[in-house]
């Protein structure tokens, strides 16, 4: 990859599940990959990834480590957030099937819903089409995934399965999939949110 | 899946290995009713196991160890959202065929229950649903993966609260997998021989640094800082068997255990993880069991 300028921080929420695989992405396209598990290292980022992994896990953690606070605050000023199947459900407004009591960040005007496709054995690859990432279709990975179920006027639907179910989704700097690009070799949604991180630093 | 298109696939390598890698950092229980898999749940557990007996009574109460009632992991899986693990006997594949039927989320072919076949694991490319299977050295660990397991788990000695066993196997297999990165590429064939291990698979090996799928330790943890330390150790996760539920406070043990996983590095939280947890399990020193008796020895 070649860009203009330094390379931007991007902060992987490192509390629990994949977040290796997503550094890995991030350094992969010559931008400089950071854990974040800590308040104070939001102050360091300029964009933020949050992994896949199991929601109530990485709720129930942001909370009592006191990053949740800071983490809405930092969503309300603009930053940056890309969330992949967990991290979906914690950018979520609203949450379906959650545990009881399950909080989320918030900032995408939609509603998820949890385990949308049953268990693990009806986990799934499917090629999906994503107008907004140019050429072919992207080969999304399915894992005890959320489905996005209702659309909020602020948001805006990026891709959906065969049966019109919306999987991908974008609400200005906020960026969400059910599916993980960073499971696979196509990072075009990883470059398309290091796009909106280059643009707001810009 | 009704809906699906036909370029939709079930049950690959990849989404079977996936789960595991979303599960990493975190801490998988073993409960054995509802009200234990709610209070992992709550605590943050990333997945429960579903099973009658914890190993601790197993061993203590002896007898045949099978797979569990159907009904109670119907009802588990009901009862949480996080993914529902069971156990089948090692060999015996159709335990794996009813856990599969019932959706569990993942099979552990586990040598904790008596097994049923003493000379072939389960054929795991017959199943969509993905194993994890225990491992005490490296070779043992790509036997399963070439079986098909999509997770290993490093075994220790279950239920004894004595982390010693998993310390030595973690240990084993990180610096069987370092060896092999220092050899030349003609020196991998005897290397492979030497694991009982497919080529290819010992070659992957060698050249990526780690096991092609995700890697837990088990066996004895049963307090914040053995989780840590198996972390540390360079484990992705770990499994807690009796070490939660047979101790004094079994909610707080098992939130301080999520705690430690996450932050392993950082001895304040683990310290203040370890404060105010009452009792831990009794636990048995794994020297003081005769050897026919340690389950770490069952699966080849």
């Amino acid at each position: 990859m070649t860009h203009e300028g330094s390379p931007l921080t991007i902060g992987v929420l490192a509390l629990q599940g994949d977040f290796r695989e997503h550094l890995h992405v991030v350094s992969s396209l010559g931008e400089k990959a950071v854990t974040v598990r800590r308040a104070a290292e939001l102050d360091e980022i300029d964009g933020l990834i949050i992994p896949g992994g199991e929601s109530s896990v990485m709720d129930k953690l942001s909370r009592t480590f006191e990053l949740a606070e800071p983490l809405k605050a930092a969503i309300a000023s603009g930053l940056p957030v890309y969330g992949t199947c967990a991290g979906l459900i914690m950018l979520a407004d609203r949450i379906l099937d959650g545990m009881a009591g399950q909080q989320t960040l918030g900032g995408l005007d939609v509603s998820v819903r949890r385990n949308a496709f049953g268990s693990q054995r009806d986990s799934f690859e499917e090629d999906l089409d994503v107008p907004v990432l140019d050429g072919e279709s992207v080969h999304a990975v399915f894992i005890r995934a959320p489905v996005v179920d209702e659309v909020g006027p602020l948001a805006t639907p990026l891709g959906t399965l065969a049966d019109g179910r919306v999987v991908a989704v974008e609400q200005g700097n906020l960026l969400g999939t059910s599916f993980h690009p960073e499971m696979t070799h196509d990072y075009r949604f990883h470059e398309y949110f290091v796009e909106k991180v280059r643009a707001r630093r810009a | 899946m009704s809906d699906s298109t036909p370029t939709s696939t079930t049950g690959s390598s990849l989404v079977k290995r996936g789960l595991a890698d979303m599960l990493k950092g975190g801490v998988i229980m073993d409960v054995i009713n509802v009200e234990q898999a709610r209070i992992a749940e709550d605590a943050g557990a990333t997945a429960v196991m579903a099973l009658e007996r914890v190993p601790a009574d197993i061993r203590a109460q002896g007898g045949v160890a099978r797979m569990s009632d159907p009904d109670m992991i119907d009802e588990i899986i009901k009862a949480v959202n996080i993914p529902v693990m069971a156990k089948a006997r090692i060999g015996h594949f159709v335990e794996a065929q009813i856990l599969e039927t019932l959706g569990v989320d993942y099979i552990d072919e586990s040598e904790v229950l008596s097994p049923a076949d003493y000379v072939n694991h389960i054929d795991k490319w017959k199943f969509t649903v993905p194993f994890v299977c225990g491992a005490t050295n490296l070779g043992e660990a790509l036997r399963r993966i070439t079986e098909g397991a999509a997770m290993i788990r490093s075994k220790g000695e279950a239920g004894t609260g004595d982390v010693s066993e998993a310390t030595k196997h973690i240990r084993t297999i990180t610096k069987e997998i370092a060896a092999l990165r220092h050899l030349r590429e003609d020196e991998l064939y005897v290397a492979a021989k030497e694991l009982q291990a497919p080529i290819e698979t010992v070659r992957e090996v060698a050249a990526t640094g780690k096991l092609p799928v995700v890697l837990f330790t088990a066996g004895g943890v049963a307090t914040p800082a053995d989780a840590a330390l198996m972390m540390q150790l360079g484990a992705d996760g770990v499994f807690v068997g009796s070490g939660i539920f047979k101790s004094g406070d079994p909610a707080a043990r098992a939130a301080a255990i999520v705690k430690a996983t996450t932050f392993f590095d950082d001895a304040r939280v683990v310290a203040e993880a370890s404060r105010g947890l009452g009792e831990a399990m009794v636990g048995i020193n794994v020297a003081d069991i005769p050897a026919p008796h340690r389950l770490a020895e069952r699966g080849w």
